[in-house]
């Protein structure tokens, strides 16, 4: 049933569910996200310099959707209509921020912490970008893996 | 009480941000190929300018719960703007991909500092 031809590029597109129902599950994740970001901001507020908090959440927030665009629009091993926009739009959208990190760069250069602001704003893209990659292309591994693995005998498939 | 606030932004905020996505999306047209991630854009430059604005005016603690934390945070998100800009640089879209990052924090950061000084100045 699982004749995974690959598609097209996944489009950052709405998948197909009644709008109330996708506006309900992205408002919900939303809140979860930004509970979530809250928290661990209140666990470790951090003391001016660098935003390693705001850091981390970021980063690990871009590695779940890595995980998580595979398993749904990529591959279709996920294909509940309302699962990308409660988990992605919603949970991981909420949990990571684009505003906080700006504001937290544009502190630090107010504050003549140039260096420090360069490093995060810099440190933040290349640390983003890496976990959602590596995630993205762990998941795909792992899945050509399963289903290779599934479908059975050994001696077959070390054709090249 | 700040968290229900936070949660309440959070809960405005995503949607919004799903709304202006779809909205510049549909703006480029049907049948035209979704290129740059302009919705993902619009949505972080927009939340970065408010939030930008709030920090200027030195609004008080529950306020900046809710519409801060809450709902520019949710407004904006780093996980799809960095899962957009890989698709760009995974489908041979290098360039795009660079120009969606620079452009992104030059706006983010330009709102940042407009809306602050919109706002009042720098809490000087």
């Amino acid at each position: 049933m699982s004749e995974q031809a690959p598609r097209e590029l996944p489009e950052p597109g709405p998948p197909a569910a009644p709008q109330g129902r996708v506006l309900a599950a992205v408002a919900a994740g939303g809140a979860l996200g930004a509970l979530a970001r809250y928290g661990a901001l209140v666990l470790w507020p951090g003391g001016g310099g660098f935003p390693w908090t705001v850091f981390f959440v970021n980063v690990s927030g871009c590695a779940l959707i890595g995980v998580l665009m595979v398993l749904t629009v990529e591959r279709g091993r996920v294909t509940h209509p309302l699962v990308r926009p409660f988990l992605g739009v919603g949970v991981l959208g909420g949990f990571t921020t684009f505003s906080t990190y700006a504001s937290g760069v544009s502190d630090l250069l107010v504050r003549q912490e140039a260096l420090t602001g360069l490093a995060y704003a810099a440190a933040t893209v290349v640390a983003a970008l890496g976990a959602v990659w590596a995630a993205a292309a762990g998941t795909r591994t792992w899945l050509d893996r399963s289903d290779r693995g599934s479908r059975g005998s050994r001696g077959e498939g070390r054709a090249a | 009480m700040n968290w229900l606030l936070v949660a309440i932004g959070g809960a405005v905020g995503a949607p919004l941000r799903y709304l202006t996505d779809r909205a510049v999306q549909a703006h480029q047209g049907p049948g035209v190929p979704y290129v740059f991630p302009w919705g993902t854009f619009t949505a972080n430059t927009a939340g970065s300018l408010l939030l930008g604005l709030l920090t200027g005016a030195a609004v008080s603690s529950p306020a900046h719960a809710l519409l801060a934390t809450g709902l520019c945070g949710a407004l904006t998100t780093y996980s799809t703007f960095s899962y957009e800009t890989l698709r760009l640089a995974e489908t041979g879209r290098a360039f795009l991909a660079a120009a969606n990052v620079l452009a992104s924090l030059l706006a983010g950061l330009g709102a940042v500092f407009l809306g602050a000084e919109l706002a009042g100045g720098f809490g000087g």
